[in-house]
């Protein structure tokens, strides 16, 4: 049986590898449609497995399955080996990739329908569900890191997918250094493991790291930190850059230059999410830091309000959708700090169904707007678009927390769990999430209303060939509509409440963290919590979040203006997105090349070249005198060589 | 009886000769060449009188031996010098300072 | 059976035998000087193939020895061996050599068969200089080295090659003069020139010092290490892409050899001593090239500077044994430092050779290196920009590619000396992406504004097959770096076991 499972597990894994690799070299030879033929059938192969996975690690509550597929490296004692950790936490994660990598392969050919390098594309989105699932599956830091990085890989190359645009290459520049960034923190992080554990292993790491909990290692002279932290915040650094938290978020907007299905896909649903993953899956190790924890707490708050606060001024319909993403990224961040991984990782998957929703359909938009983003130029898009607008109706609901979907109770649950947690950022935490319900809302519906509503403001051309997507585009939101709208309900209890959660196995969460104890003795059913969501402050908001946005866009469209004029600074702030582009533009970027330029002017060029070459016009110079010696008469010579000989024959007499 | 000194005293005059003819002489290469076969003779004057003087022949062999390389020499010089007039119509050697550093 | 056939001397002879071939029988006949190396190259790389089977990697020290007498009065001899470094460094620069000449059958116009020859000759040294186990043999052998690379430079460069060949030459030939002092002073002492005796050679500390530095001379600039690092860009920028393919991949290679075959096992507690600034010296090149090589405008000069700054990786994992000694006394992470630091050179190897080359096939096309001459090359050559993308991320170091495989070993082997140490090295991860890819962006990303890229052919069936050997030697050796590694278990072993015992009497 478990032989079996580790075949499945593999078939699983490479099964997009091997559709990407067919598309991508012989996509000329099998055609276009071959090329989306082969790498659906694949993801859907793996998308059935991971169904049956699911089904054996979380519902039947089968014992975790830890094997290694071939050792990459043994040196002495040290195995580093690449290998697959099947448990209930990797089954669900790899059942959302799969599940939404599957709509997105469909969805994507309607949308690339036009493109020329149909196959290429393909042949992107299947490696890119490859790389994720050996990041989810990875039973070691090595290969996690790989797939981390390989994500990382296959995100450059999808942003940059239109290639001859300057703003694609930048962008997914953008991104792949930003990421490098975090994975340079998440590379000493793992250097510090294996320093400190002497293993790569989930496993032999877990079972050692509370032995270790009272070592402290010495970073900086003179002081002595808790080696947990270190670990713990080094390996945050990789999460930080990969989930595009406060600091190192610059990149995600900038993402949205590719396609609109990859945004769906990678910068929504799931890689942006294997922070979240990485985290939960190393809760063992978060456990022991406290600083850590609340380090991380702080930074998911401030991304989940500030970030979404730009939002607003966003006049793309797809960046508008990204710093949502980032600020729900904030939210289950900030959920992690607290303890609640299980909530977080619930918030992600609800996360990935309405937010790959959100995307598709904006995907839709996009099509039928001929591909101009500016939702200025939009409006009135209902009459032309009803399966899109009803669909993305209920993503921006469940984006914005509205019972009784999903995106509700996984925020709700998250902002109880954080206010639960005892730790110092607690307050500060607490006040951001809910601050950030109403922010959800009003950038959320702002940008549904301009769409939708309000009068049609594109060009006579446009309008007249507006219609609905086509069946592979909308079916894809439909299917992902049922989810969003549904999913909390029934998975609110079994993951989080059952006697037995569901992650049980797979997530530790030390005793002393008690909001997630907490919030099981408060909870009595999914109805319960619905009911109960009326008298509760994040419900209010919302609300409050949409008619905001319905009276200044739908009811009174002159009244942003005003707002915009009365608080300029605000809005210039905001649109300036904090000056983390300006700063990174001429500090990072501008330092480091004048670094480089001066070391190699100045240093290089000048100094030891100049050393060098100065060397070699020394001796040219002491030649150029010394050469006179030899004036070429043979004369000359004899008389040399004749008192040289002389002087040699009296210093052996005399001498 | 002639000593070994007045044999030595020969040799060193003619080298002394020899000498003074390659470092003074700054016309022709053909005056060069012969005085170097003088320094030769000079030379095998000294092992003649040396071998005659130990009663020991292979000094005299040895004579032989400078001969014939003298002479190969000579004829390698005397070609080189040919090939240097072909060049330079002339055998001066004030014009011949091609070595000049 | 294997082992008791003269397989290092075939690898050897095979190239001068099929360049005397090349310089005898082919008088003008380009076609039949090109088919003579290729078939040649191939031949020796059978030999290679054979040697690596028939190598027992379970023994410690040399195996498939020769020797012979050969100055006998010096006690200098003929004697030849392979441990596992030497035989992976083998294996690469046959790999290499292989694909050198079959590209430059493709690119070269001029004297032809004098270039075919050269590089033949170039194979048969470098194999030399790693099977030597004298150490005067090995001289020669280092010194040779010189003659082809200098030719090569000089005959087929471009501009500015008269500069760069005699900047090449004096540079690297000043390091090894210092170097055969030191090999002098060892063989007196051990009244014989054979390496593997210098190792029992008791030496006081004074003496250690002194042969380090002259070693250090030889070694570093070879490398190179900064500050002795300026001649590089020179010969890479001006050398024809053979040329940079064998600098690059192959001679860089020997200096880092020389630092584990001589100065760690010989000079144990010199290099103890001095492993500080070494280390030091290593970081500075990572960081230092790094951020130089981010301005580049050159393409070849842009990965010449990245050669040097991975090559800092090589000389990091060497010396920061002695620190990790000193921090943990952890052996295993002193292997892994180690390990790493010669997947580095294999894999530097690799990665280095293949942009080299397929820098060549841009500059066959358009005669120019400068990048802003480019822009949209992907458009008209996708396979190439495919194969060059792997080239570039290997390049910076992604998992999965070689290139990822000895960073990772070295960076976390230092961490286990100090945290710092880790950190500065770790840089190469932004560093390495960000040089790499920005060059790769303004090169085959964006419009096409000139006119000349808009005229551009894909890659060829030759070209194809040279970036598609090297792409696969890159993949293979990231997926799955275990049965090299495991080749070198013994000889590190013995290099560490050697390094770490000091020789002074206390």
């Amino acid at each position: 049986m478990e032989q079996t499972l580790q075949m499945m597990s593999l078939g699983l894994v490479l099964a997009p590898l091997l559709a990407s690799v067919v598309a991508g070299f012989a996509g000329d030879w099998i055609g276009r449609r071959g090329a989306h033929s082969v790498t659906i059938f694949c993801v859907a192969i793996s998308f059935c497995l991971s169904i049956y996975f699911v089904n054996h690690f979380v519902l039947a509550a089968a014992a975790p399955i830890n094997f290694t597929v071939y050792h990459w490296l043994v040196i002495q004692s040290l195995q580093l080996n690449v290998g697959f950790l099947l448990d209930a936490l990797s089954s669900m994660m790899a059942v959302v990739v799969c599940f939404v990598s599957l709509l997105v392969h469909i969805y994507s050919i309607g949308y690339m329908h036009d493109d020329p390098a149909y196959q290429r594309f393909f042949s992107y989105i299947s490696l890119f569900t490859f790389m994720m699932l050996m990041l989810v599956f990875a039973n070691n830091f090595m290969q996690l890191f790989f797939g981390w990085e390989g994500v990382g890989l296959v995100s450059y190359l999808l942003i940059g997918f239109y290639y001859q645009r300057d703003s694609a290459t930048l962008g997914s520049f953008k991104a792949f250094m930003v990421n490098r960034i975090g994975d340079f923190g998440f590379l000493l992080g793992i250097a510090a493991v294996l320093a400190s554990f002497s293993s790569l292993d989930y496993a032999a790491v877990f079972a050692k790291a509370a032995s270790l909990q009272q070592q402290t290692v010495t970073i900086w002279y003179g002081h002595e930190w808790s080696l947990m932290t270190v670990i713990c915040l080094l390996l945050f650094i990789g999460a930080m850059g990969k989930s595009a938290q406060v600091p190192l978020h610059v990149w995600l907007p900038e993402s949205m230059e590719g396609p609109t299905p990859i945004s769906a896909l990678i910068h929504a649903a799931t890689m942006v999410t294997a922070g979240i993953y990485m985290v939960s899956r190393l809760s063992p190790l978060y456990e022991l830091s406290n600083t850590a924890l609340n380090v991380i707490m702080i930074i998911g708050a401030t991304g989940a309000l500030f970030l979404g606060l730009l939002g607003i001024v966003q006049n793309d319909v797809k960046r508008v959708v990204a710093y949502s993403t980032l600020s729900q990224l904030g939210y289950m961040v900030c959920g992690l700090g607290a303890s609640a991984y299980a909530v977080s990782m619930f918030h992600l998957i609800t996360h990935a169904c309405f937010k790959a929703l959100l995307f598709l359909g904006a995907g839709s938009v996009i099509i039928a707007m001929h591909h101009d983003q500016d939702i200025r130029h939009m409006g009135g898009l209902r009459r032309y678009m009803p399966v899109t607008y009803w669909t993305v109706l209920i993503g921006s609901l469940a984006l914005a927390g509205l019972p009784p979907f999903s995106g509700f109770f996984s925020k709700d649950l998250l902002i109880v769990a954080v206010s639960a947690s005892g730790l110092p950022a607690t307050g500060y935490a607490t006040a951001c999430l809910t601050l950030g319900v109403f922010v959800t809302a009003l950038y959320t519906f702002r940008a549904f209303f301009l769409t939708f509503h309000t009068t049609p403001r594109m060009d006579e051309t446009t309008r007249s060939h507006l219609h609905e997507s086509p069946a592979v585009v909308w079916l894809p939101l439909v299917i992902l509509a049922i989810p969003s709208a549904l999913l909390g309900i029934v998975m609110v209890s079994p993951v989080l409440f059952a006697s037995q959660t569901l992650f049980v196995n797979t997530i530790h969460v030390a005793a002393h963290h008690s909001a997630m104890a907490e919030l099981a003795t408060e909870y009595h059913g999914a109805f319960k919590l619905m009911l109960h969501a009326f008298v509760t402050v994040p419900f209010w908001l919302a609300l409050a979040g949409i008619l905001v946005a319905w009276l200044c866009y739908e009811k009174y469209p002159a009244s942003p203006a005003w707002l915009i004029k009365r608080f300029n600074w605000v809005y210039r702030l905001l649109l300036a997105k904090y000056g983390f582009d300006q700063f990174n533009q001429t500090f990072v970027v501008g330092s480091t090349r004048t670094l480089g330029r001066f070391l190699y002017q100045v240093t290089d060029v000048s100094l030891i070249d100049g050393f060098v070459n100065g060397v070699a016009a020394v001796t040219g110079l002491v030649s150029s005198v010394v050469r006179r010696i030899q004036t070429g008469f043979i004369y000359h010579y004899t008389l040399a060589m004749l008192l040289g000989l002389a002087g040699f024959l009296i210093w052996l007499l005399w001498g | 009886m002639v000593s070994l000194a007045n044999y030595l005293m020969l040799s060193a005059v003619l080298f002394g000769i020899s000498v003074a003819g390659i470092v003074i002489n700054r016309r022709n290469i053909v005056i060069i060449l012969m005085c170097i076969e003088l320094l030769l003779l000079a030379v095998n004057t000294n092992f003649v009188a040396f071998a005659s003087f130990w009663d020991d022949i292979q000094g005299q062999i040895f004579v032989l031996f400078v001969l014939t390389v003298a002479a190969a020499e000579a004829a390698i010089g005397l070609a080189i010098l040919v090939v240097i007039f072909r060049q330079h119509h002339s055998i001066a050697i004030d014009e011949l300072s091609q070595l000049k550093g | 059976m294997l082992t008791s056939l003269p397989l290092l001397s075939s690898l050897i002879g095979t190239p001068c035998l099929g360049a005397l071939l090349i310089l005898l029988t082919c008088c003008n006949n380009t076609a039949r000087a090109k088919t003579i190396a290729v078939s040649t190259m191939l031949v020796s790389l059978l030999l290679a193939l054979l040697l690596s089977l028939g190598f027992d990697s379970s023994q410690v020290g040399m195996q498939f020895v020769e020797s012979y007498d050969w100055i006998k009065p010096l006690n200098i001899r003929y004697s030849l061996g392979v441990d596992g470094l030497a035989l992976v460094l083998i294996v690469l620069s046959n790999f290499t050599s292989f694909v050198v000449v079959l590209a430059g059958c493709n690119s070269i116009q001029a004297k032809v068969k004098s270039y075919m020859v050269s590089f033949l000759l170039m194979q048969s040294i470098m194999v030399g200089v790693f099977a030597a186990t004298d150490a005067i043999l090995y001289f020669i052998f280092w010194e040779m080295t010189l003659i082809p690379i200098y030719l090569a430079i000089g005959i087929w460069g471009s501009d500015g090659r008269l500069y760069a060949s005699m900047k090449f030459f004096l540079y690297t030939f000043a390091g090894s003069a210092m170097m055969l002092i030191g090999l002098l002073f060892l063989g007196l002492q051990a009244q014989g020139f054979h390496i593997a005796d210098f190792y029992q050679l008791p030496l006081s500390a004074n003496a250690q010092t002194y042969l380090f530095l002259a070693f250090f001379l030889g070694f570093a600039v070879k490398i190179p290490m900064w500050p002795v690092h300026t001649w590089l860009p020179d010969a890479h920028t001006e050398a024809p892409a053979g040329g940079s393919v064998i600098l690059a991949a192959l001679m860089l290679k020997m200096g880092a050899y020389g630092f584990l075959r001589f100065s760690l096992p010989i000079l144990p507690d010199a290099s103890r001593a001095l492993a500080g600034v070494m280390v030091t010296l290593s970081l500075i090149a990572v960081i230092y090239i790094g951020l130089v090589a981010i301005i580049q405008k050159d393409m070849k000069r842009l990965i010449a500077y990245s050669s040097i700054s991975h090559m800092g990786f090589v000389t990091l994992g060497c010396f920061v044994i002695y620190l990790i000694d000193k921090q943990s006394g952890n052996v295993a992470g002193s292997y892994l430092a180690l390990e790493g630091a010669i997947v580095q050179m294999i894999s530097h190897g690799f990665s280095s050779g293949a942009l080299f080359v397929a820098i060549g096939m841009l500059y066959d096309r358009m005669h120019t290196r400068n990048i802003n001459d480019f822009g949209g090359v992907a458009y008209r050559m996708p396979v190439f920009a495919a194969l060059f993308m792997l080239f570039a991320m290997t390049n910076a170091g992604l998992p999965g590619t070689s290139g990822f495989v000895g960073e990772f070993m070295v960076i976390l082997g230092s961490y286990q000396a100090s945290f710092w140490i880790a950190f500065a090295a770790a840089m190469t991860l932004l560093l390495a992406a960000a040089y790499t890819l920005w060059m790769y962006r303004n090169v085959f990303f964006g419009e096409i504004v000139h006119d000349q890229v808009a005229s551009l052919l894909d890659v060829n069936l030759i070209e194809t097959t040279c970036l598609v050997l090297l792409a696969l030697a890159i993949l293979v050796l990231g997926v799955y770096p275990k049965p090299m590694i495991d080749l070198l278990h013994g000889s590190v072993g013995d290099i560490v076991q050697h390094a770490l015992t000091t020789k002074l009497i206390a």
